[in-house]
């Protein structure tokens, strides 16, 4: 099943990648102990389209730091500072989440398998750690077993489950979950939905009437919206985000499975296109791998340290 | 975002016309353009550097033929190279001298392993065969029982076990399948959020305990650059024999397969295309090199489109025209058809020049219009289908409130009804004479 060695092209691109992310690295640093020249910018480019961050907002970012550099900068560490600014500059202030006033509601949306009933999991712990009352709302119920992992989720983080059939409608979850929450006198509801393809109109629909029925039935609490997004995603996150936005209200994102070289530069460009901030970051699987988000610390890591 | 990259090209060739060889400089303008249609759709940045410069050596000096513009000629030699690189022979899953066929299923968290080994095992029964799914992902919570449910749905067993350790669920499971008479063995491994060291000692050994012949690693078509990486490694800790390339029904461009076929040296065997069981295609690396350039897929179009109209349907419905007797049961199930081609969107974006123009809303708008006219259809009597011209005010306002719609609704639909019986009796004299529809480029 071998398609290499025919042309020998694929030997050559192989060997080549191989050596690609140390060499892109090695690039940058080598590039801020140099006098500034075209060849820097080359290598900034190739360094930030590695990163995922797109054609468009890459070349926004060397225009700028361009500009900064013709306005007389110089020395390898004042541009290092100065594209740290602009890289910066480009995502939104972090808001923490909104949970005042209660119930709360933090819906969890996003496509197949960028990690939402980890992360609503995740949430809660996090959020019964710090003593909130939460319902969980089993409301992905198209995904085979997607109820049965939440279930243990809520066991882990000693919140109260509610849950339906599966196949059954994940607004008349919503609906009953929000009920519970106002009986129980609950801090926060947290609601997991099912994963899908922002491409598909039905369902889209279908979150949007999710939110319908979760604005009629707590019209007075605070409102959050996470898109969770996965960090090996490519281009395509710009549209999700466009979508999600669009029909859950998405109010941020949650980046998962961020680690030393999926870097999710992608929600550079949701953030310079869409105004919409990252506020969560997932690191891992267990319940405490999920943290606020840096801007700092992102901007950082896509710039390795010279 | 990206338009279709020929219209780019067209702009960069404009001055240029009348010459008769593709000339250096020409074609360094064109392919700035394809490196960016290349980046946006999230093929890793050294493969697009070595492949525009493959493609550079090959344009360069062609004959421009009379029938193409520049701009149509360097998109075909671009097609080309990317057809030529996606393809590879032994795209398929051959089986094994001595059955079981040991198939390990293999990638990330979240790309869909447990829903592609589901989808595998019915399309290998679907074709005959007799597979066994093995529940050997004991990691995620429940990802035993998902991958119970999905076996249940495909009507295959599930091979699962109590034990704590997937190599030895895995070799039980082969053990099984040669006594039970299973000529297939699809292995859902545990995934992980990252590429680790712990991860691929699992899977060595589970590749150990269960003879596996042939490792197939799943990846997600929306991964962006860090796909070449964890092909890389896997290939690497494990040796990948093919790639399932799933989530192909959104709107990802998938330069991810090109990374990962570059990355691996080892052929797409099979796309994901929908979240339902059936939604398992064999690769075509014609396709995936449209998508990529943007260019829309006519052939998956036509395809789709001979599998859900019913060839005889097609022919009764030419005899009724004929006759001018095509009647609102008639146009029930013409509409039928169309919808059972899957959801406009999905159509739209097959088509050359909508993939970069969707207007959503629009669609959606379509889409419940379908809706409306179907509820409408259906809450008429079969002679009332049969003959329209029976309905009667009353009979209007019965049918308005049984399909939740107006009498206006329901005289729109009479009135789109004459059209598409005048369209389709023109559509048929133009037939009769000899015209067809212009076919793009490719």
């Amino acid at each position: 099943m071998d398609v290499a060695g025919r042309t020998g092209l694929w030997a050559r691109i192989r060997d080549g990648l191989r050596r690609t992310q140390q060499a892109i690295a090695a690039h940058l640093q080598d590039a801020f102990t140099r006098p500034v020249d075209e060849s820097f910018f080359e290598r900034l480019e190739e360094a930030l389209l590695a990163s995922d961050v797109g054609v468009e907002v890459t070349g926004e970012v060397v225009e700028e730091l361009r500009r900064r550099v013709r306005d007389g900068l110089r020395r390898p560490e004042e541009v290092r500072g100065a594209l740290r600014e602009v890289l910066r500059s480009f995502l939104p202030q972090p808001q923490p989440l909104q949970l005042e006033p209660p119930p709360a509601v933090v819906l969890v949306v996003g496509v197949n398998g960028s990690g939402k009933t980890t992360t609503a999991g995740k949430l809660a712990c996090h959020l019964t750690g710090l003593g909130k009352r939460v319902v969980l709302a089993a409301a992905d119920t198209f995904r085979a077993a997607a109820i049965d992992q939440l279930e243990v989720w809520a066991r882990r983080a000693g919140a109260e489950l509610v849950r339906h059939r599966e196949g059954s409608d994940p607004a008349a979850v919503v609906h009953d979950a929000a009920q519970a929450a106002v009986a129980r006198h609950a801090d926060v509801l947290v609601a997991d939905t099912a994963g899908r393809l922002h491409t598909k109109t039905n369902l889209m629909e279908e979150l949007r009437k999710v939110r319908r029925v979760l604005a009629r039935q707590l019209p007075q609490s605070a409102w959050e919206s996470l898109l969770v997004l996965d960090a090996t995603t490519g281009q395509n996150a710009l549209q999700q985000a466009r979508q999600f936005q669009d029909a859950a209200a998405a109010t941020g994102v949650v980046l998962t499975k961020l680690d030393s070289s999926a870097k999710g530069g992608v929600v550079l460009a949701i953030g310079r296109r869409l105004g919409l901030p990252v506020k969560l970051v997932g690191t891992g699987e267990g319940p405490d791998d999920l943290e606020p988000f840096d801007p700092d610390s992102f901007v950082d890591a896509l710039l390795p340290e010279a | 975002m990206f338009e279709a990259l020929q219209e780019r090209l067209t702009a960069v060739f404009r001055r240029l016309s009348g010459r008769g060889v593709l000339r250096p400089e020409d074609v360094d303008a064109a392919l700035r353009e394809v490196r960016v249609a290349l980046l946006e759709a999230d093929v890793h940045v050294q493969v697009v550097r070595e492949f525009v410069a493959r493609v550079r050596e090959a344009a360069v000096g062609r004959e421009v033929w009379k029938s193409l513009t520049p701009a149509q000629q360097v998109v075909q030699v671009v097609y080309e190279e990317l057809v030529r690189l996606l393809g590879g022979e032994g795209r398929e899953l051959t089986p094994a001298p001595k059955p079981p066929t040991v198939v390990l299923l293999c990638g990330l968290h979240g790309t869909g392993k447990t829903t592609q080994a589901g989808k595998l095992a019915l399309y290998l029964r679907r074709r005959g065969r007799r597979p066994l799914l093995v529940a050997a992902d004991l990691q995620r919570p429940a990802a035993v029982q998902q991958l119970q449910v999905v076996g249940e749905r495909a009507g295959v067993a599930v091979f699962a076990q109590e034990a704590a350790d997937p190599a030895e669920v895995a070799r039980q499971a082969v053990q099984h399948a040669r006594q039970a008479g299973y000529d297939f063995v699809l292995v859902d491994t545990a995934g992980r959020v990252h590429v680790d060291e712990e991860l691929m000692q699992e899977l060595r050994r589970v590749r150990e305990a269960s003879g596996a012949h042939h490792v197939l690693l799943v990846v997600d078509a929306m991964t962006g650059q860090e796909a070449v990486r964890v092909a890389q490694r896997f290939h690497e800790a494990l040796g990948i024999d093919g790639v399932v390339l799933t989530k192909l029904d959104g709107d990802a461009r998938g330069g991810a397969a090109l990374s990962v076929v570059s990355a691996v040296g080892r052929p797409i065997l099979f796309v994901g295309t929908g979240e339902r069981l059936e939604a398992l295609e064999p690769f075509h690396p014609d396709r995936m090199a449209s998508r990529i350039l943007g260019m829309g897929d006519v052939l998956t179009l036509a395809e789709r489109a001979r599998e859900a109209v019913d060839a005889e349907r097609a022919a009764e419905l030419e005899r009724k025209l004929r006759r001018a007797e095509f009647t609102l049961e008639d146009f029930r199930e013409q509409l039928r058809q169309v919808r059972r081609m899957g959801p406009l969107e999905t159509l739209l974006e097959l088509i050359p020049g909508f993939s970069g123009l969707r207007g959503r809303r629009a669609e959606a708008e379509e889409e419940r219009e379908f809706r409306r006219m179907e509820a409408i259809l259906d809450s008429m009597t079969p002679q009332e289908r049969r003959d329209p011209s029976i309905l009667n005010a009353s009979r209007k306002r019965r049918i308005a409130r049984g399909s939740g719609t107006t009498v206006q609704d329901v005289n729109r639909l009479l009135k789109q009804f004459e059209e598409a019986k005048r369209m389709m009796r023109e559509l048929e004299r133009m037939g009769r004479r000899g015209r067809r529809l212009p076919l793009p480029p490719f």
